[in-house]
């Protein structure tokens, strides 16, 4: 990698993180870290900026596809859903757990948030507010349910043990029958992260900065004779 | 060598497999966060150096996705077996997933109904080849989801060779966050429409730490893209480039790549 290269992107990322306090937030040492709990409040979550370090404490709920194909059934059909979806956390993941008398959870990392795309909006329409934790992005969609009400937040990928040892219980699980990886658990958390702000409430996503700077890039790159190598 | 041999050898690849990363794969990310220097990618990456650890020393899943069931065998062509080996592997895949235990990902491809056990139709995938010697190599390597979703495949025509660079690079680009990058990328150039794919994925089963100068420069430019891990920007967008070639038809050019995450979880053993 040219060493101009390291310069711009970090300079881009710099240029991110000036944008988006920009607005008269006050800059927060990179060190700060917030934690969120359970119940969520609003105003909580409107502090969060793109780029910011997150904890969660209190309850995660995990829900995939089946999980989310079923609430919006739910909803449609006017029936109660077992859990209660505003101010919570949603947690895309499935879980590896075993029964050993009480459920144990041998790991849970995130899986990939874009499946979930379609559903979540239909979703966001019926909460006050909400978290989501996930790894990968959601799209414009997704964007702009979570203006004014919830965020997006990045676990770290794959990192499914220590993301276990952060669980301290199960205390609940419903819709078994969609299997284990499909079924909504309920975790208690103790500072559950590092997360990532990757999709604020005021309509910023870093993941679409980042990806339009990749397709610039990557257009420079062809255009520089990449296909001559 | 017996049946049970086997099936208990499996058994403990899948638990190496999906606890240990091997050192050349940690070596690798272990590199890349030392040259990070974006906050955010860098704790990423450190986060992923915990979660090794963690795992390691907690004999935890790496990833709760423990992957679909992929296998490659080599039999000595000397070797004698009087048992069916493809049995033998389907009974240590069965066993693992209960005792590790490793999620049940094996699903119907239409009716999406999940046999639970990892086990299905050609699943566990056994690529099984025959070499000399009078030995037994079996290598495991369970496959995510997140990265096999975004790999691809393309039949360029013989004139196009200059362009598998651009395509293995746009390949990587489109898939942004959603592989879990940093990620390993596996090409594999010519054979045939199925033979690229399997060779794409052979060639992520090599030492990844040692690239020749193509596939530095490929790697080069794909983390110039400044995707990063996770997707959220960052100068490691993947770790290494690796690629394997193969005669194919005078009038095609199939070239496959397929991504993995930066779990490149693997295991081998070789029985005499």
């Amino acid at each position: 990698m040219s060493v101009d290269m390291v310069i711009n992107i970090n300079k881009n990322n710099n240029n991110i993180n000036k944008n988006k306090r920009g607005n008269g937030n006050k800059r927060k040492s990179k060190d700060e870290k917030v934690e969120l709990k359970t119940p969520l409040k609003l105003e909580d979550i409107r502090k969060l900026r793109c780029g910011d370090v997150v904890y969660i404490s209190g309850e995660v709920i995990t829900a995939r596809d089946k999980a989310h194909m079923r609430f919006l059934e739910y909803i449609k059909d006017g029936r109660e859903l077992p859990i209660t979806l505003n101010r919570a956390v949603i947690y895309h993941c499935g879980p590896i757990v075993k029964k050993n008398g009480d459920w144990k959870v041998i790991s849970a990392g995130p899986t990939t948030s874009a499946r979930m795309n379609y559903f979540t909006p239909k979703i966001l329409e019926k909460v006050e507010c909400m978290a989501i934790i996930g790894k990968g992005g959601m799209n414009q969609e997704v964007v702009k349910a979570l203006k004014g009400k919830g965020v997006y937040l990045a676990y770290t990928g794959g990192a499914g043990a220590l993301s276990a040892l952060k669980i301290r219980k199960v205390k609940g699980v419903y819709w078994q029958d969609l299997g284990m990886a499909e079924a909504i658990w309920v975790f208690e958390v103790e500072k559950f992260g590092p997360c990532i702000v990757g999709i604020d409430s005021h309509g910023n996503n870093l993941y679409e900065k980042i990806a339009d700077e990749a397709e610039k890039r990557y257009k420079k790159l062809v255009e520089s004779g990449l296909s001559l190598l | 060598m017996e049946y049970n041999e086997v099936v208990n050898a499996v058994i403990e690849l899948f638990w190496k497999a999906e606890t240990e990363l091997e050192e050349d794969v940690v070596e690798a990310i272990r590199k890349a966060y030392k040259k990070e220097d974006n906050e955010i990618a860098k704790r990423f990456l450190k986060s992923i150096l915990d979660n090794i650890e963690v795992a390691k020393n907690m004999k935890l899943p790496i990833c709760q996705d423990t992957g679909i069931p992929v296998i490659f065998v080599e039999v000595g062509r000397e070797l004698c077996l009087d048992f069916d080996i493809k049995q033998a592997i389907v009974e240590g895949v069965k066993i693992a997933t209960r005792e590790i235990p490793l999620r049940p990902n094996a699903v119907d491809p239409v009716t999406r109904e999940n046999s639970g056990n990892n086990i299905g139709h050609y699943i566990p995938y056994i690529d099984m080849d025959v070499v000399e010697g009078d030995s037994l190599k079996i290598t495991v390597f369970p496959k995510g989801a997140g990265s096999e979703n975004v790999s691809s495949l393309k039949m360029f025509l013989p004139s196009q060779v200059s362009e598998i660079p651009r395509f293995i690079v746009e390949t990587v680009k489109n898939a942004g966050g959603k592989p879990c990058p940093p990620v390993f990328v596996g090409v594999g150039i010519g054979t045939t429409f199925d033979g690229c794919a399997k060779l794409a994925k052979k060639a992520l089963l090599r030492k990844m730490t040692e690239m020749d100068e193509y596939e530095l420069e490929i790697l080069e430019a794909i983390n110039k893209l400044g995707i990063g891990p996770m997707g959220l920007g960052g100068r490691t967008t993947a770790l290494g480039v690796f690629i394997e070639k193969g005669h194919c038809h005078t009038a095609s050019l199939p070239v496959a790549v397929n991504i993995q995450c930066w779990a490149n979880r693997r295991a081998t053993v070789v029985l005499r």
